[in-house]
């Protein structure tokens, strides 16, 4: 496994999103107009974490300018890309309202894939065969709703 | 004695049938999921927190509490067998479980780290039933003020005292806090950082940050650096039975390993790797065969093995009489409780007497039935490490998708998920721990309210912080636990210089 020369540069970059994660926070508590009688209101903790997340941006730039930086791992793209296909098939199966086991059936397939199996047919299968008892175990068991689609409306 | 008369009573409602299969399923179940690599006992809680979501509280909370010890076991399993441990705290158990089953004497390491949990479990669970009382009796008369040092001195213990860098957990805790702020504010009703999305009125769950910083976070990180290489779980030859030198050398470090890991645990001390690597290197030290160590010493097992589970006991003292999680397993047991509309804490102890002593009256169950099931079906446990990874992370993803829709139909919850997700591999890659955030969050809006109330009580004078006692010892050990490695550091560095 090959690993990168240390690095500073992350540091820089996540103490940069702290600030502006800091600045955002602190612009929302601007907007809140209800002020309590007593002692604060609900923008003193909203502030108290601006406050906090600026001292911790502090600390990345003096990590990022004079630390001994970081050593990253090297990571292969493609297989993040898999997952992540497999996570879009899912959030897609259920906002276009194809049902909970088809989605799952994609994402139970495509993140086999991104651990190197080449058997996808099969993986579609074992999937779905998941997908359908789990469904069944909520549907029937624990009366729970799951998200249903022409697969779930058969059952 | 009172205590004695209670937990009689926390018995007599545990032994019950139905209880009892709770607490089965329980320790089946955290054990099957601990011994899986890549799930430690605070996603196998969020995992099936929803599952349990209809069930009677009672019931569900046996269950949990059977997963939280089953999950401690699993996890040693996974240590000495595939060298590839689940969770942090059982690192130190891999280093010298794992040589011994290489050795052939996988049976030994595995019945002297059960047997290990089992004894550690049952003092510091006696510790628990013990000491709890007297805690609720301080808790009591604590004000809104003592709870805010409490939490600020549990912010700064688990993100910053332990691991490589105090600025990677506070930026973690930091987080996780940031989270805490989103939704509705209970004391004026006003929206915070919703940005108009009315999902998010109700705020984050922290079961859905567990799972998309854990299992996603995980899967996405494993699959990434291609650690799927084909390890195979070494295969447990000879006798299960420990021979009697094998008791003779663990004895000392079972009690050993207890007493160092009950109190970490019970003070908010944080990080339950610490004990066992206290525990660890006290065993070397004092071993006569200093030189077996690092080729499969007994004592490195058992030792660190009792620490790891004294100090999950010991976590639950916090947790039931101050509502005070320390880790993240902890934290998303609250979630559990939470969820039934149980604030634990000391008027839990008051209001939820029985259910309570029922949940103190099943840990010893649960453990109990975890030294039977254990041992004999170790076999099983074996084949559940030879899934090939493929679908086993495939598995994980999909519990984890049916858990979050199930607890909340929504897209916008998936969405969130998956961002966790995405969240808890980039920390993971940059190497900022997971468990503060989650700490942050479930501790974050309660912090806020209690600062809140004890500045309504002093008219906005923060000075009140500092003017009662325990807020102010509290607050003090917060800020020495926060500047101290800093201090540590630079003396090191300085040593360094001076060479």
């Amino acid at each position: 496994m090959s690993t990168a020369r240390p690095t500073r540069r992350p540091y820089l970059i996540i103490g940069l999103l702290l600030l502006a994660v800091a600045a955002v926070t602190a612009w929302d508590a601007s907007t809140m107009r209800i002020r309590a009688n007593y002692g604060v209101g609900a923008d003193a903790a909203s502030y108290l974490v601006a406050v906090f997340f600026c001292a911790l941006a502090v600390g990345h730039f003096v990590a990022a300018f004079w630390g001994p930086g970081t050593t990253v791992e090297e990571i292969d793209l493609r297989a993040v890309g898999w997952v992540a296909l497999a996570l879009a098939s899912l959030v897609a199966a259920i906002s276009l309202g194809a049902g909970f086991i088809l989605g799952t059936t994609l994402l139970f397939a495509f993140t086999a894939r991104a651990f190197g199996r080449r058997a996808f047919l099969a993986d579609v299968l074992i999937g779905a065969v998941l997908g359908l008892l789990v469904y069944l175990l909520f549907h029937g068991l624990l009366t729970l709703a799951l998200p249903e689609g022409p697969l779930e409306r058969l059952i | 004695m009172e205590t004695l008369y209670l937990l009689a009573g926390g018995f007599e409602s545990a032994l019950t049938l139905s209880n009892l299969v709770f607490a089965a399923i329980g320790v089946f179940i955290g054990t099957a999921v601990g011994v899986l690599p890549g799930i430690g006992p605070a996603l196998t809680v969020a995992l099936l927190l929803p599952v349990t979501f209809k069930l009677d509280p009672g019931g569900s909370l046996i269950m949990f509490a059977g997963i939280y010890y089953g999950g401690m076991y699993g996890g040693s399993t996974t240590a000495i067998l595939l060298n590839t441990p689940g969770e942090a705290a059982s690192v130190v158990t891999a280093l010298e479980g794992n040589k011994m089953a290489r050795a052939g004497r996988g049976g030994p390491a595995l019945a002297t780290a059960a047997i290990g949990s089992f004894v550690a479990a049952l003092v510091a669970t006696i510790g628990l039933a013990y000491l709890s009382p007297v805690l609720v009796k301080v808790a009591v008369k604590f004000g809104p003020w003592d709870y805010f040092g409490l939490m600020l001195l549990a912010f700064v213990t688990v993100s910053a005292t332990f691991g490589d860098s105090p600025l990677k957990g506070l930026t973690s805790l930091a987080f996780g806090l940031w989270l805490g702020l989103i939704g509705i504010d209970q004391l004026t009703g006003q929206a915070r950082l919703t940005f108009g999305v009315p999902q998010l009125l109700d705020g984050v769950e922290v079961t859905t940050l567990a799972v998309g910083l854990f299992a996603i976070g995980e899967t996405l990180s494993v699959a990434s650096r291609h650690l799927y290489s084909p390890e195979q779980p070494i295969p447990v030859k000879g006798s299960l039975w420990m021979t009697r030198e094998d008791w003779r050398r663990s004895f000392f470090p079972w009690v050993r390993g207890t007493l160092i890991g009950f109190p970490i645990g019970a003070l908010p001390a944080g990080g339950a790797e610490v004990p066992t690597f206290l525990s660890y290197n006290i065993e070397r030290k004092l071993s006569r065969r200093p030189e077996e160590f690092g080729h499969g010493a007994i004592e490195g097992v058992a030792g660190p093995e009792a620490a790891n589970n004294a100090s999950a006991a010991g976590t639950l003292v916090p947790l039931l009489t101050l509502g005070l999680p320390t880790s993240a397993t902890a934290a998303v047991m609250l979630a559990g409780f939470q969820q039934y509309n149980i604030q634990p804490g000391p008027l839990l102890f008051a209001q939820h007497a029985d259910l309570v002593w029922a949940l103190v009256a099943s840990l010893f169950i649960a453990n109990v039935m975890l030294l039977v099931l254990n041992l004999p079906l170790v076999g099983l446990w074996v084949k559940l490490l030879k899934i090939p990874l493929p679908w086993l992370y495939g598995g994980i993803l999909v519990f984890a998708a049916m858990g979050t829709v199930a607890a909340n139909p929504s897209v916008v919850e998936l969405v969130l998920l998956i961002a966790f997700g995405a969240m808890g591999f980039l920390m993971r890659q940059y190497g900022y721990p997971i468990a503060p955030a989650i700490v942050g969050l479930i501790l974050g809006p309660a912090a806020d309210s209690q600062l809140r109330r004890a500045l309504q009580i002093s008219q906005g004078d923060p000075m009140v912080l500092l003017q009662h006692p325990g807020s102010a010892i509290m607050i003090a050990l917060a800020v020495i636990a926060l500047v101290l490695p800093f201090v540590f550091r630079g003396l090191a560095k300085m040593g360094k210089d001076e060479d």
